[in-house]
């Protein structure tokens, strides 16, 4: 047993796996809807005349399906389970949250639908109509509740780091929600609201929620994911506790403010768009101080990086964390963004980041938390490795082609011949690029495949776990039958 | 004073003032003193105190083998 029984009855596991499998179902959904529209993009005749598939409607689906649906469920299943190991306490209330799990699912199912019959608010990653806003307003503040009042009954006198940003993220997730959907529905029965922001207001209140969306649901509480699972899976602490508390400030305190670098040279002011891209620099130190602090957890220790698959996921996600880090902070200077703004780089930028870092550090976490959950061990290692090099080929595969199709259609739109004219018309950068797409659907389809190879050794691990559990109870009824009780 | 803080040339300053004075002294309140610093880093050890055995810390799934090995 890899896992000490008394642990699952102690803690409540039912929940985490509940959102474990949802995160798998709706990852395998999102990442394949994301390939599909990889493949529209590379060949056009894929959109079929079908309004409902078409790139428009279909990229709030991916969106929404991997960042909500994978990730959202990835993190309400690692938080219940971080937070009850480190706090070794029970979950506060086992109804409250089953109540989170069914208002997340139901979140994402509503939405999903909608988009694809053409519901939507039109506000990137904040796509959801007002009905399903209420809805996730009202799971959150049960979600945070859960936590807290878990919190409140741990046996510790300290919290441990990584629920500092879990908690982090809960509490901002909320702040970023509610005045990014502050609207007027049109009716009662109408799916239509109006925003309470509009013009450059508007797209100011976007992108403060747009990247804080990055920076504390797809990064402080993958970095709470991390400052577990990593020293777990390790089987040695954190490399300095003193430094993951630096990290943590420091994030909190700068993320908010780099929203701005989103709309450099536009009808923002310019001192906002320059002060984010201010910030944005200074995020690279505690961003990189969190990366060491994780990679530097495996110092003495280098060879299990040769022997344990799940430790490659965990600490290739921390590189990626690093080089998404520092490209980020590039990219939000004013020089660079002008290039890179508007092209497929900033495509390539958001999945290094959404693939390498958070989908990465995520099946490392699962693939150590599923055979513990399960009380069993993994199918097959193999299949780990396999996925392990499908994922970064095709991770490696996305963000070159994106690189040159980016950086090419960048200088491209902006080059001059000797009388001022532009050189190349669009379409000619829409020929050029369709190479570097074509790659991309590739890199997709090779990142897909490793999800299907996870998700049928995670099917194999929970079959063996319940074949093994029905083998025990046989044997111990035979046991009973034979001493006559 | 309340008209004074209304100003952002006044306020933006001040922010930066409040905010980094906060920041060092979280800076200085944790990489200082033996004692507090011996009892910070002890938190690092949290994830491992509700283990019950041994083989229940990472490197296990190695050590137990799998199906396939």
């Amino acid at each position: 047993m890899a896992h000490p029984a008394a642990a699952t009855t102690q803690y409540n596991y039912d929940i985490i796996k509940k959102f474990a499998v949802m995160a798998l179902v709706w990852g395998l959904l999102g990442m394949s809807a994301g390939t599909y529209i990889a493949a529209e993009l590379a060949f056009p005749f894929l959109n079929f005349d079908i309004a409902e598939i078409t790139f428009g409607r279909l990229r709030p689906v991916h969106t929404t399906l991997v960042i909500f649906g994978f990730g959202g469920s990835a993190l309400f299943a690692t938080s219940y389970y971080v937070v009850q190991r480190t706090s070794q306490a029970r979950l506060a209330s086992d109804m409250m949250a089953n109540l989170t799990f069914w208002g997340w699912q139901l979140s994402v199912l509503v939405g999903v639908i909608g988009y694809m019959n053409g519901i939507s608010e039109g506000k990137e990653y904040a796509e959801f109509p007002w009905y399903v806003d209420l809805l996730i307003t009202v799971t959150w503040v049960l979600y945070f509740l859960v936590f807290v009042l878990t919190l409140r009954r741990r046996s510790q006198p300290h919290i441990y780091v990584a629920n500092w940003f879990y908690l982090a993220f809960i509490l901002a997730t909320a702040i970023l929600h509610i005045f990014r959907n502050l609207s007027v529905p049109v009716g009662l029965f109408n799916t239509t609201s109006y925003s309470l922001y509009s013009g450059v207001q508007d797209a100011m209140v976007q992108w403060w929620y747009g990247h804080n969306a990055v920076g504390f649901f797809l990064t402080a509480a993958f970095l709470g994911m991390m400052y577990y699972f990593v020293p777990k899976q390790a089987g040695r602490p954190i490399y300095s506790y003193r430094l993951s508390i630096i990290h943590f400030w420091a994030l909190a305190f700068m993320y908010m403010w780099v929203g701005g670098h989103h709309l450099h040279w536009t009808a923002l002011p310019d001192w906002t768009s320059s002060l984010a891209a201010a910030f944005s620099i200074l995020l690279l130190l505690p961003s990189w101080g969190g990366m060491i602090n994780g990679i530097m957890t495996l110092s003495g220790a280098w060879e299990k990086l040769r022997t344990d698959p799940i430790m490659l996921f965990l600490i290739t996600s921390l590189s990626f964390y690093g080089m998404s880090t520092f490209e980020g902070p590039m990219m939000s200077l004013k020089s660079v963004n002008a290039l890179s703004h508007y092209t497929d780089w900033t495509i390539g930028h958001v999945h290094s980041g959404a693939l390498g870092w958070v989908a990465m550090i995520s099946f490392g976490s699962f693939y150590h938390l599923i055979p513990r959950l399960w009380e069993t061990r993994l199918y097959s290692v193999r299949l780990v490795y396999v996925h392990f090099w499908l994922a970064t080929i095709g991770i490696v595969l996305y963000i070159a082609s994106m690189w040159v199709s980016g950086i090419g259609q960048g200088l491209m739109l902006r080059a001059f011949d000797d009388y001022g004219n532009l050189a190349y018309t669009f379409i000619e950068s829409v020929v050029f690029m369709h190479w570097p797409l074509v790659v991309r659907m590739i890199g997709g389809m090779f990142f897909v495949s490793g999800v299907v190879v996870m998700a049928f050794n995670v099917l194999m691990t929970v079959r063996m776990a319940k074949i093994e559990q029905a083998a025990l109870e046989a044997k111990i009824a035979a046991k009973l039958a034979k001493a006559g009780v | 004073m309340l008209e004074w803080l209304s100003k952002m040339e006044h306020t933006k300053p001040l922010a930066l003032v409040i905010f980094v004075v906060v920041f060092v002294g979280i800076l200085l309140y944790v990489f200082t003193g033996k004692k507090r610093s011996k009892r910070l880093e002890s938190y690092k050890n949290i994830p491992f105190l509700d283990d019950e055995s041994a083989g229940e810390s990472g490197g296990e799934q190695k050590d137990k083998g799998s199906q396939d090995g």
